[in-house]
């Protein structure tokens, strides 16, 4: 094996097909895309070089930070959600439901596996409010509240986003989590109890650092998902009311194709790029700082 | 050598697969280009694509194919596929820029996306077509005068398989039930809106999820207060959506919003709910285009009888410009022909189509259209017949809010259309939208 694998040719072989369609399907449209963040126009009516312009426009086009904000906003925000309840969750797992978590844990991952549309149209359902009142509704009506238009309102809209990430995605971290959370020797937990820690204590003390690296994945995985948030806003609430809920990649995606604009549109590309590039270096310097404290 | 010879012979597979590899590749990005309904020229079918809304045209499409358009589709058969008018003009540009267009198919709701695809070289020139096959005598001089103005150069670019007026429709039984007479002014239009407000009936049926019922009625406040040639104005620079006179007619759509005449949660209700609401009795008053009338006349869909409903002209603004008379009409989204596809076997339906969907569409359907009709039917609802004289009696028409604008102006005005009209959106906050992305250019 080891003479195979020491064998250019083979290596060629073997790398070769992939390597090529690597290629093909990812570095040659990010090049190309590049290249049209200094032109201005479309394949319809030809491209032509603008310099720098689509940046400048970039910085001050005000529902291009609309968008910003937007996003940053939901990424934080969900995020946060995601990782805290995940962890309630896998916490729940391990100390309160013990062996028996299974059939919950199925239960919670449930959302995961369903496709994002029909996730969409549920609580497009459940939230509608006209032309038939959705259960939500029904009820806040039996407790005297009022019938109200959750996708007509910007913050409630951005609330039902949130709800419906949250409760699509709870269960995969609360998963990925828990594979963290078990992987802590059992005799460390046990010496521990016998020193007198228990409860928040234990946890804050001995469970916490000990699941910190995973933490800190969720969080990479996390952030990194929710800045290129695009299938849930369109399926929910296709960026509205108005442009209220629509983040960079949808704004991006309608200045490309439906403005007819792909100059400007690869521009707003390269700036969610760049975006989610900061986070992440910013997320694997303070791991890599955690880590050599421990 | 020798071992060169080796080296080479054991390189030929790896770079044969590499090869075999490119080559599945560019096939399937070749084959994604023409996904969907596109085809090309002389490839023994007649492709169309349509809105998944708009049943009409397919529906004369295919009786046209079992009658004067037998031959052609012998040669050529009909197939055809649709999509979400929300999403038409997106998909149009994405199939376009892929060469991946029918060979006929609904042309582009924004004219200014439309002279893009004919600067590209993307839609036949109809005038000439029609020519050569000798039946360009075969559209109504008013349907093509109105098609040729959208587009610009002066050529005919699509066939109007609609000609429609526009204006509100009511449901005469809950008018008269509530002592409302049809308004004349649009100060009549908002005390009949608040009567029957308060007697418990839905003012408006609005499809504010579409957006664009909503910012019609803006333009055509527009045109009632400033005249026909206001919107011009905008087009050509000469004036500003923002300034005070424009805002006036956001805002006087805004106050209607305000004050709930458009429903709960208008923003939720699509095109389809809207209709269904009016044709169920649920309200008074539809704004709305007479391609409807192939709802109006379906039985089954209107509830509340074809006699029941009426057509008023979009109302007078007191003191303004502008006249009653001056009806917004449009062609609907009138349909294209894929350059790059025309062949024989498409021009043999553009003729028998250029010959026979008149009277198709207005006996199987009920919908007036651009083309000449031969043979009226005798028993049209009276509905269809009001609207009929009201296209022959107009002495002039208006186009829409967005026909002159871009393509991102016409899309943020559409998106932001369900804020005038819950009232989130103030008529200045409105009109600030559009102009800034107008000035794009």
């Amino acid at each position: 094996m080891h003479k195979v694998l020491g064998d250019k040719r083979a290596i060629l072989v073997l790398l070769g097909p992939a390597l090529l369609v690597y290629s093909l399907v990812m570095l040659v449209p990010i090049v190309w895309s590049l290249f049209y963040t200094v032109q201005d126009g479309n394949p319809i009516t030809g491209f032509t070089f603008n310099g720098f312009a689509n940046f400048a426009k970039f910085f001050q086009d005000p529902a291009a930070w609309n968008a910003i904000f937007f996003t940053l906003k939901y990424a934080l925000i969900l995020t946060a959600l995601q990782v805290i309840v995940g962890y309630l969750l896998s916490l729940m797992y391990v100390f309160w439901l013990r062996k028996g978590s299974g059939i919950i844990r199925t239960i919670v991952f449930f959302p995961v596996v369903l496709p994002t549309v029909a996730v969409a149209l549920l609580f497009q359902r459940l939230f509608e409010a006209a032309p038939t009142v959705g259960p939500v509704n029904s009820f806040l009506g039996i407790l005297g509240g009022q019938n109200l238009d959750w996708f007509g309102t910007p913050d409630a809209s951005f609330w039902v986003i949130i709800a419906m990430d949250l409760w699509r995605s709870m269960g995969f971290y609360a998963v990925l989590l828990y594979a963290g959370l078990v992987d802590i020797p059992d005799e460390l937990i046990e010496s521990a109890r016998i020193d007198g820690a228990s409860g928040w204590k234990l946890i804050r003390t001995i469970v916490l650092p000990l699941s910190l690296p995973v933490l800190l994945s969720s969080i990479i995985f996390s952030i990194n998902g929710t800045l290129k948030v695009f299938d849930t806003v369109v399926a929910l609430t296709n960026g509205g009311p108005g442009n209220a809920t629509t983040p960079l990649t949808l704004y991006m995606f309608r200045t490309s194709f439906a403005y007819g604009d792909y100059g400007y549109g690869s521009t707003i590309a390269l700036m969610l790029t760049i975006l989610c590039l900061l986070f992440t270096v910013f997320i694997f310097r303070s791991t890599r700082r955690d880590l050599t404290k421990d | 050598m020798t071992t060169a010879t080796r080296r080479a012979r054991r390189l030929a597979p790896a770079i044969a697969l590499i090869g075999v590899g490119a080559l599945a590749l560019s096939a399937c990005s070749g084959g994604s280009g023409g996904s969907g309904s596109g085809s090309g020229a002389g490839d023994g079918e007649f492709s169309y694509l349509g809105q998944t809304e708009n049943t009409t045209i397919i529906t004369t499409l295919e009786t046209l194919a079992g009658h004067q358009c037998k031959a052609a589709a012998d040669a050529a058969p009909l197939t055809s596929d649709d999509i979400s008018g929300t999403q038409w003009d997106q998909q149009l540009q994405l199939l376009a820029s892929q060469d991946g267009l029918s060979d006929m198919q609904m042309a582009a709701g924004t004219p200014a996306l439309m002279s893009e695809f004919i600067d590209g070289g993307k839609v036949l020139d109809l005038s000439t077509a029609l020519d050569d096959l000798g039946v360009s005598d075969r559209l109504v001089p008013a349907a093509e005068s109105t098609v040729k103005a959208l587009y610009g150069d002066g050529a005919l670019y699509a066939l109007p398989t609609e000609f429609n007026i526009e204006g509100f429709w009511y449901n005469k039984e809950l008018l008269a039930d509530n002592g409302v007479e049809v308004p004349e002014t649009w100060d009549d239009l908002v005390d009949a809106a608040s009567t029957l407000k308060d007697a418990g009936v839905q003012p408006f049926a609005t499809a504010g999820k579409d957006g664009w019922p909503v910012t019609r009625l803006v333009g055509d406040y527009i045109f009632r207060t400033l005249g026909a040639d206001a919107l011009q104005k905008v087009a050509d620079g000469d004036a500003k959506l923002t300034d005070p006179e424009y805002v006036a007619a956001a805002d006087a759509v805004a106050e209607l919003g305000t004050a709930g005449y458009f429903g709960d949660a208008v923003g939720s209700i699509d095109y389809n709910a809207s209709m269904n609401l009016f044709l169920t009795g649920k309200a008074a008053f539809y704004y709305m285009g007479s391609w409807a009338l192939a709802n109006f006349n379906d039985e089954e869909q209107n509830q509340i009888g074809v006699d029941n409903v009426g057509f008023a002209r979009f109302p007078a603004v007191e003191g303004g410009k502008g006249s009653i008379d001056e009806v917004p009409a449009n062609v609907g989204i009138p349909v294209m022909f894929a350059e790059k596809n025309y062949d024989d076997e498409s021009a043999a339906w553009l003729k028998c189509i250029a010959e026979g969907y008149g009277d198709t569409a207005l006996n199987d359907s009920g919908v007036v259209s651009g083309f000449v009709v031969d043979n009226p039917p005798t028993d049209l609802p009276s509905t269809t017949q009001a609207v009929q004289e009201e296209i022959a009696n107009a002495p002039s028409s208006v186009l829409w809010f967005e026909a002159l604008f871009t393509p991102k102006a016409t899309g943020i005005s559409q998106n932001n259309g369900a804020g005038l009209a819950n009232g989130s959106l103030s008529g200045e906050e409105f009109m600030k939208l559009v102009q800034a992305a107008n000035d794009e250019g």
